[in-house]
């Protein structure tokens, strides 16, 4: 019998930074009011009495600097873990990510590594202010050099955080911050695969949904509500944005003939852009019915009393999946 | 000239007839001198010619298409080569992208410069073997790698030991140019705060591409770290032995645990940004000849002459520079462009399915022609 624990996606979070922290004196945890605070979202919460101010710190609020030193401390044989507090305040450090730490193993024919984790709190539906309910994963997932990966479980924020540390390259580990206090069991002996490899959440034959992070519940919802209406959905859960499984959502079409993909982020040259992209050139002639992507609308992140219009929903998930059924 | 910035104080050991002097406000810095041999002042001359010479093929070789780029220093070789003997033996170096003379003193083979130029590779040392890390093209951004790295030094327990085998420090380089950069002042607060075994080496060469120093700072660039809690002096960058000295006793006290310094070292850049620059378009030669009249080799000849150094010695040199020249240019024609997986190497550490996709497909492609093209 597995060591099972019920915990909400930020705990699960905060166990497996712990455990990575025990396990390698070399992790190293910082960012804005990470130490003292824990965190804005408390993920961090608990690490400044176990481990010590050497082993997690308070950064100034200069996120290049969190990043740039992040990767000087990686070339001195550490495994920092970066926090930036919100998804909106990343921009500033966008040079030292992908002109600095996406290419340095490469720039230096692999004499320096770069194990390098940076955890970004993302996503909307919280009716934040302006600049705190960002999808910016697309830009990172563009930049060669980089992994991007976000969990939609607290098993999965468990396990995938500690695989992204162990990772000796960048992760780019995006979690879904309005389901951080979303319930689930965490199965504490058993990592539930590798960090880059999509799932299949509910099986079903009649169209493919995949989606990642925050987006998932939003998924099962429609694919309930369809299945009551006699639709069987297959979900898929990608796990990683880049690289992407696409052996597994190319299986899944193969057998559907349908995709719809969704995500919080702007539609316009996204995930789903790639995955539709990609499924077209894998599996052209199973495919029954053109993809339909599901995103948000390419219009600045919307005031919080319309970003509900703005976040893709399970009706409109439904929308396309009516769709791609009629087509 | 609407100001002649060499005004302001600066350490300054060697005139320009190439006298030694120590003022009594630098007795401090004038202690390092007594660290110095013959042997040493030899070295100094022999690798500033050595990296002139070098800087003037390399010219040469980009203008007959052999580089795609080349980036002069000349002018600067008082500040690089003193400044990176001045660097410890356990020490870090990192570099912005025209410190051919620091590469010089630690051992960078100077042929790694002419590749990562001519578009071979991005350079191709280890920088962990080095200690001199890799040249970085965006301006600033490694002064904040030199600062996570020495934050790092910090944590390892290598500072303030006492132990001279153990206890090192991180000198990061950096024009007057790349200061105004963000990544900078940020690099000076995380050292300040962090108190840093670190020490910024600025090179005030007077010219960022076309614009003055004065487009850069309202304040000298040596006070520019203040307000940080990064105290600061300004040293006669043309003069080796200031930049030495200086530089060695800023790092001993990095070393020593007492947090983090600036040193900007006044120079001149000679030629042009790089050879795809025409500074006759907006600067006058007048300028240029004053600063020539500067020169830190020169100077320093002045210096050995004085001190009875024979002819004998600068004629070898002079030989040693003539060898250096034809070697570079024999190697350079023989270098080869690298093979086209090298681009897809160490993108990754660890497997990636979209490298090991697009590796296979081009290989394939390439094939498809039967070694009919390149």
């Amino acid at each position: 019998m597995s060591n099972m624990v019920e915990l909400p996606i930020a705990k699960a979070i905060t166990a497996g930074l712990r455990e990575a922290m025990r396990k390698d004196d070399k992790v190293l945890m910082f960012g804005e009011d990470v130490a003292q605070l824990g965190g804005v979202f408390r993920v961090t919460e608990g690490l400044l009495d176990e481990f010590g101010k050497n082993r997690i710190f308070d950064s100034p609020i200069a996120e290049s600097g969190i990043i740039g030193t992040a990767i000087g401390l990686a070339m001195r044989g550490y495994r920092p873990v970066a926090e930036i507090q919100f998804d909106g305040f990343i921009f500033p450090a966008f040079d030292q990510i992908t002109s600095q730490l996406a290419r340095l193993q490469n720039r230096s024919e692999g004499f320096t590594k770069m194990p390098v984790v940076i955890r970004v709190p993302y996503g909307g539906g919280i009716g934040a202010v302006e600049h705190h309910s960002e999808s910016p994963e697309a830009y990172f997932a563009h930049t060669p050099g980089l992994r991007v990966i976000s969990p939609s479980t607290p098993n999965d924020a468990y396990w995938m955080i500690q695989q992204a540390i162990e990772s000796t390259d960048p992760v780019l580990f995006f979690e879904p911050k309005r389901r951080y206090w979303q319930k689930g069991m965490v199965n504490l002996d058993e990592a539930p695969g590798g960090m880059h490899q999509a799932r299949v959440v509910v099986p079903g034959n009649d169209v493919t949904l995949v989606a990642y992070g925050p987006m998932m519940n939003v998924a099962l919802e429609a694919a309930a509500l369809g299945a009551e209406e006699g639709k069987s959905i297959e979900v898929i859960d990608i796990r990683s944005m880049s690289p992407i499984d696409f052996a597994t959502i190319v299986d899944s079409v193969k057998k559907t003939g349908r995709l719809v993909v969704a995500h919080e982020a702007s539609t316009f040259v996204s995930i789903s852009s790639e995955i539709a992209a990609r499924v077209a050139e894998l599996a052209f002639y199973h495919l029954e019915a053109p993809p339909i992507r599901v995103g948000g609308f390419d219009v600045p992140y919307p005031a919080a009393k319309l970003e509900e219009k703005f976040l893709p929903d399970a009706d409109r998930i439904l929308d396309a999946i009516d769709r791609v059924l009629a087509f | 000239m609407s100001q002649d910035p060499t005004d302001l104080p600066m350490v300054q050991f060697l005139s320009m007839e190439g006298e030694v002097r120590v003022p009594a406000q630098w007795a401090e810095y004038g202690e390092y001198l007594k660290n110095l041999t013959e042997a040493d002042y030899l070295k100094f001359y022999r690798d500033m010619a050595r990296i002139r010479r070098f800087d003037n093929e390399a010219t040469a070789l980009q203008r007959q298409g052999q580089l795609g780029l080349w980036v002069p220093a000349i002018g600067q070789e008082g500040a690089q080569i003193g400044s990176g003997y001045g660097v410890g033996p356990n020490d870090h170096i990192f570099p912005s992208y025209r410190e051919h003379g620091v590469a010089l003193t630690h051992g960078i083979d100077l042929m790694s410069i002419l590749k990562m130029l001519r578009g071979v590779n991005h350079g191709g040392w280890n920088p962990d073997e080095t200690r001199f890390h890799l040249y970085a093209i965006v301006l600033g951004t490694q002064v904040l790698h030199a600062t996570g790295y020495a934050m790092g030094v910090k944590f390892d327990g290598k500072v303030g030991t006492g132990n001279k085998d153990e206890d090192l420090a991180v000198i990061s380089y950096m024009g007057d140019g790349a200061t105004a950069e963000g990544d900078v002042s940020e690099a000076f607060l995380f050292a300040a705060v962090n108190e840093s075994p670190i020490v910024f080496f600025v090179q005030n060469n007077q010219w960022a591409i076309s614009s003055r120093s004065s487009a850069q700072t309202k304040v000298p660039l040596y006070q520019r770290g203040d307000g940080f809690g990064v105290p600061g002096v300004r040293i006669d960058g043309n003069d080796v032995l200031a930049s030495y000295a200086v530089t060695a006793k800023h790092m001993d006290d990095a070393r020593a645990g007492k947090g983090p310094s600036l040193i900007e070292a006044l120079t001149y850049r000679i030629g042009a940004h790089t050879t795809s620059d025409d500074p006759t378009r907006y600067r006058e030669d007048e300028e240029v000849e004053y600063w020539k009249a500067r020169d830190p080799i020169t100077r320093f000849e002045k210096f050995l002459r004085r001190n009875g150094v024979a002819q004998d010695f600068f004629d070898e040199v002079e030989h040693a520079g003539e060898l250096l020249s034809a070697e570079i240019r024999e190697a350079t024609f023989a270098l080869k462009n690298p093979p086209i997986e090298n681009m897809f190497k160490h993108v990754y550490s660890e497997q990636h399915p979209v490298i090991d996709e697009q590796l296979a497909w081009l290989e394939g492609y390439e094939a498809s022609f039967g070694g009919e093209q390149q």
